[in-house]
């Protein structure tokens, strides 16, 4: 069970995610600090270390639009969140994939603060409402860099299989 | 069955001879560019190589570009020591196309690729910046990406597993009319698309108004297409194109331009008569909250912003610059300008241009990204309203989540600086 923590509306963008003025910031370990920077009370909660891993945070369309900024991926991975949106902005949906953030498509979920969510492998059942819901897929290109678990090795192994070509 | 530009250039990249929309491909890279988050790029580029028992070289030095231009001069000691590594880098890689903090070779990104030529029609452009899709503008396919996918750029020198976007195709035909321009047209098609109609997409644009824009128009277009979510926006290459790089940018090389198939197959197609766009207006906190200007005229502004990789160039400060010459910025109104690049700046200079603007109270800002993302000066107070030439008014954009940014052209922009509220250009400065 993972709690939803915040409930966010459509068109969240980056800088909502990771102001622009936190950008000199690249390590993964320091950008989780900034993570919602301008929502004051739940970058709080953060910091302070009170939202469990895991925890859900619900949006609506095109969630991650702007700015390419990577650190908009790396802080919701610092704290180990999972975002559930009805669909996501091409670019942070790519770099969400390549730090290996955990992202949900689903494009029918309701729920709010509070609401505790199971997911399986095709739905996501809100068990506060006791209301089912599918999951889509994320796009074909991205599903190979999902089961390397993220960029990084995918790339690896590229090179690696290159050198023995 | 035909292809589009986009896929016509991913096929060839690809060396495949045909693609469609939504196959998976790995195109080779032509040119990959970043700015000072390269230092992020560096990162990830050198775990890709950890215990591969390989040294982390860059696949051809040649072909990357980094330019700085975020937070130039560096504002802080950690921005500093950023751009110090990069530097580093840079030397350690041989990497050329390397443009520093210097008034005979620095500016924005999206401003030195186009002005020194580096991109070509039919080119695969990645860039660490959303904003990569102004290359279209040159018919290139250019796509914005993360700091780890340029990692795997710069080791593998192509971009995995992309998904060859649709295109939409827009035809703008007709002219415009006074004081209305590229900005208003965009602004315009957002508003229509929304914030995500292009997600994933690619918009093609042609018309008769288009083959009239120079490219400095055409790099407003497509700089803004990623604000309806497009992969790119790209004009197909033409004799402008090929002028502009040759007269422009000295480009010696042969250029062939890539145009699409008569029966390319296009996922929608948009007819647009800009004679009839008026003056246009993103209100807060949306690029896709359009509005005619009348619909916004005499909301009170503090700080006008005339510049960034949308309208920094040399014929959007002629257009503030003719607005505001022997005028005067209105009294509580600040107005900031940002040219492009460096390049442009010192020929504004000689023009005049920058004078016209001083007198008029205006103040000249280095060539950088500055306060359109809220990194560089130039930052809002609580409570206070921008209307900027840049691309982007999210919540908190200009460096204060309490303050407010409307977008215009750099016209708008600069009629209502001499109002101090946002004013309808057709009425021009009187």
């Amino acid at each position: 069970m993972a709690k939803v923590v915040l409930r966010l509306g459509d068109d969240v963008s980056t800088d909502a995610i990771y102001p622009g003025r936190f950008m000199a910031t690249v390590l993964p370990t320091e950008t989780p600090q900034h993570c919602f920077a301008d929502h004051v009370e739940f970058n709080k909660k953060l910091v302070q270390g009170e939202v469990a891993p895991g925890s859900v945070v619900v949006a609506g369309r095109n969630f991650g639009t702007g700015s390419s900024r990577e650190q908009a991926a790396s802080c919701l991975k610092g704290w180990d969140l999972v975002v559930v949106a009805h669909n996501y902005s091409r670019i942070f949906l790519q770099n969400a994939v390549n730090l290996g953030l955990r992202l949900v498509v689903c494009s029918a979920l309701e729920a709010d603060e509070g609401d505790e969510l199971e997911f399986t492998p095709h739905t996501v059942v809100n068990q506060t409402t006791v209301r089912t819901y599918p999951i889509e897929p994320l796009p074909r290109a991205r599903l190979a860099i999902v089961e390397a678990g993220g960029l990084i090795p995918y790339v690896r192994m590229k090179l690696l299989e290159e050198r023995l070509d | 069955m035909g292809m589009t530009v986009a896929e016509k250039i991913l096929a060839r990249a690809a060396g495949l001879p045909l693609v469609a929309a939504g196959d998976v491909v790995e195109p080779r890279v032509d040119l990959a560019m970043s700015h000072e988050n390269a230092a992020l790029v560096m990162n990830q580029f050198a775990q890709i190589f950890e215990g591969t028992g390989r040294g982390a070289r860059v696949w051809d030095a040649e072909k990357i570009a980094i330019i700085f231009d975020h937070r130039v001069p560096a504002e802080t000691s950690k921005t500093a020591t950023n751009q110090k590594r990069i530097r580093e880098f840079v030397a350690a890689q041989g990497i050329s196309k390397f443009h520093d903090v210097r008034s005979d070779e620095g500016g924005i990104c999206h401003q030195i690729l186009p002005e020194y030529g580096y991109v070509h029609p039919g080119m695969v452009v990645v860039g660490t910046d959303s904003h990569t899709s102004s290359h279209g503008a040159l018919g290139a396919m250019a796509i914005g990406v993360g700091a780890t996918d340029m990692a795997a750029v710069w080791a593998l020198g192509r971009l995995v597993n992309v998904e060859v976007p649709a295109t939409i195709k827009v035809v703008a035909d007709g002219e415009f009319r006074p004081a209305v321009g590229p900005k208003d047209l965009i602004l315009y098609l957002i508003g229509m698309l929304s914030a995500e109609g292009a997600n994933f997409r690619v918009i093609e644009f042609h018309g008769r108004a288009i083959r009239h824009m120079t490219i400095s128009g055409r790099l407003v277009l497509c700089n803004m297409s990623v604000e309806a979510g497009a992969t790119c926006g790209i004009v197909p290459a033409d004799e402008t194109t090929i002028d502009y790089l040759r007269e422009e940018a000295g480009v010696s090389d042969i250029l062939t331009p890539v145009l699409p198939d008569a029966d390319a197959v296009y996922e929608e197609t948009i007819e647009i008569d800009v004679a009839h766009v008026e003056p246009q207006v993103a209100k807060p906190h949306t690029v896709d909250n359009v509005a005619p200007v009348t619909e916004v005229e005499g909301v009170k502004v503090d700080q006008i912003v005339v510049g960034s990789c949308t309208n920094g160039r040399l014929e959007d400060l002629e257009a503030a610059a003719g607005v505001l010459r022997d005028r005067k910025v209105a009294k509580g109104t600040r107005m900031l300008v940002f040219p492009a690049s460096w390049r442009i700046y010192r020929e504004a200079l000689r023009r005049g241009y920058l004078a016209d603007l001083i007198e008029a109270g205006a103040v000249i800002m280095n060539p950088g990204c500055g306060c359109c993302l809220g990194v560089h000066q130039g930052a809002l107070g609580d409570g206070e309203v921008a209307l900027a030439t840049t691309n982007r008014n999210f919540r908190g954009r200009m460096g204060n989540p309490n303050a407010s940014v409307y977008l215009a052209s750099p016209v708008t922009a600069a009629v209502s600086a001499l109002h101090g509220v946002i004013t309808d250009p057709r009425k021009g400065g009187s």
